[in-house]
């Protein structure tokens, strides 16, 4: 049985600078910027959405880290609070209070403790609670702001759901200026935080460049009418395409370990983003298909691996 | 007679054919919607099982061992017909909510487990008794489970409002919320049957 006394905290064990909590930090701070630019946008319940769901998620991770009698003091290394943090990204401004305590709770717990807690989880645990409440309630998940400053700012689809009723310039879905979720409206900053992480080392280029790559080449061939005619800046800059490139699809625990599985895991990800875009019946497809390439990492891993030298 | 009790109380918990074998899930997952499918199903279910258990075990020694799948098959298909038939007639709604489900008892693990695990090699009275608590396992498993799908996913106990301002949560009529909670339920019988 467990022993009570002793906690082995998640990888990594190697001694470096580098600890599971700073990279955790690291992370949450460059997030930031985005998630002012929503709440800027967006209004003040906004903020509420977001700090209700990093309760939520710290709280939960406090609960379920005691039933499994492990040391609640884990809850410090800052993975609950980017869990809250990435799930309101996910939501829209303007939710009930009870989504996100619902969805962090749901995050914490089957996305993650039910595995064994942090780096035991096989689903990114806020793709998990987005993916709960986006089935469970869809109304209150598509239903969208404008930003504050719009004329009807009562509620609205996200660009991608009414392609062609309404054109928005590149540079209001640049800067944000646009319904959608929380987190993922403003690229612009969005890009400031992926650079942030992306300079320190902390995720390498080769998910995301190839997510966002093989979005980019599938709708530039099949999005619009007739081959090679599709708008491909406007799908890279409408949805969460940055916010699930950079920022989820790159999750440690739920990526493959080497380069050539990051990027097969990356095509994965475009790939079926562009058909659930294009053909499903979802508008956005980014958190579904990174959920869907979390299932098939160990079968990637398996195939990736590196071979022992001399071999 | 307390050996007799023992057959049926294994089905009910030590071998549960839900929690503790995981067998016939497809039907569990596809009927456990609302309380009064899982109830029908669970009944039909036990029906089924019962009639087969009698019927192969009396003719067990007479049954070929090569061609015995085939003839169970067979026995399984007249009791599902007879439960098919009878609920078309005495409980139209019931059948047309169960749909599919119903004649595909035919092919549920249970049934065709306990015939070859069981009655093929026991006597009729015990496989009487552990058809009964096998079909009664399955019953209060898909009761447990239908009923919590029900209240989550559509804010009722058998069709009745439970609170009003629940706002249901869609996931759990649907598939995933059937495999979640029969995921959970399993976890938590593992778990307090470990203490």
């Amino acid at each position: 049985m467990l022993n009570k006394d002793i906690t082995v905290s998640s990888a990594p064990h190697i001694r470096s600078g580098m600890k599971t909590r700073k990279i955790m930090y690291i992370v949450i701070c460059s997030l930031l910027p985005a998630g002012m630019a929503g709440v800027y946008i967006f209004g003040l319940s906004s903020l509420k959405v977001i700090l209700i769901s990093i309760i939520a998620c710290v709280l939960s991770e406090v609960i379920f880290l005691m039933l499994r009698n492990k040391d609640p003091k884990t809850v410090l290394d800052g993975s609950a609070i980017l869990t809250g943090l990435l799930l309101a990204y996910n939501l829209p401004p303007e939710v009930p209070f009870w989504i996100p305590i619902v969805g962090g709770v749901v995050s914490i717990m089957l996305g993650k403790q039910i595995f064994g807690g942090l780096g035991h989880n096989i689903f990114n645990p806020a793709l998990v609670g987005r993916a709960f409440l986006q089935i469970s309630w869809p109304v209150y998940m598509t239903t969208w702001k404008n930003p504050r400053w719009a004329l009807d700012a009562v509620s609205s689809a996200t660009p991608l759901a009414r392609e062609g009723s309404k054109s928005f310039t590149y540079m209001d879905l640049f800067l944000g200026n646009h319904g959608g979720c929380i987190g993922e409206v403003c690229v612009a900053l969005l890009l400031v935080g992926a650079a942030i992480l992306l300079f320190t080392n902390i995720i390498s280029f080769h998910i995301p460049a190839s997510f966002i790559g093989t979005v980019m080449f599938l709708i530039w061939v099949f999005g619009g009418k007739g081959f090679f005619r599709g708008d491909f800046m406007f799908h890279l800059l409408a949805g969460g395409l940055v916010l699930g490139a950079f920022f989820m699809a790159t999750d440690y625990v739920t990526r493959p370990l080497t380069k050539k599985g990051k990027i097969i895991f990356g095509i994965g990800c475009g790939v079926l983003t562009v058909v659930i875009r294009l053909k499903g019946s979802y508008p956005e497809g980014v958190s579904y298909a990174i959920l869907f390439m979390n299932a098939v990492v160990p079968l990637i891993d398996r195939y990736t691996k590196t071979k022992v030298y001399g071999t | 007679m307390k050996k007799l009790l023992q057959e049926f109380s294994k089905g009910v918990f030590a071998e549960n054919p839900t929690f503790r074998l995981a067998l016939g899930l497809c039907p569990t997952l596809a009927v456990s919607t609302s309380v009064i499918n899982g109830f029908g199903m669970g009944v039909a279910a036990t029906f089924v099982i019962v009639g087969s258990n009698v019927i192969v075990s009396a003719i067990r020694n007479l049954i070929p061992g090569k061609i015995r799948i085939p003839c169970f098959i067979v026995i399984i298909a007249t009791f599902v017909t007879i439960v098919e038939l009878m609920m078309k007639a005495y409980f139209p709604v019931l059948s047309n909510s169960l749909g599919i489900f119903v004649p595909l008892i035919v092919v549920n693990c249970i049934v065709l487990g306990r015939a070859e695990a069981f009655a093929s090699r026991h006597g009729m009275v015990k496989s009487v008794f552990d058809g009964l608590g096998m079909g009664v396992g399955f019953t209060i498993a898909l009761v447990i489970i239908s009923s919590i799908r029900e209240l989550l996913g559509n804010g009722t106990v058998l069709g009745l409002i439970v609170a009003k301002g629940f706002e249901p949560a869609l996931l759990f009529i649907l598939a995933p919320g059937a495999l979640l909670i029969i995921g959970l339920l399993i976890g938590l019988v593992n778990y307090v049957s470990e203490r």
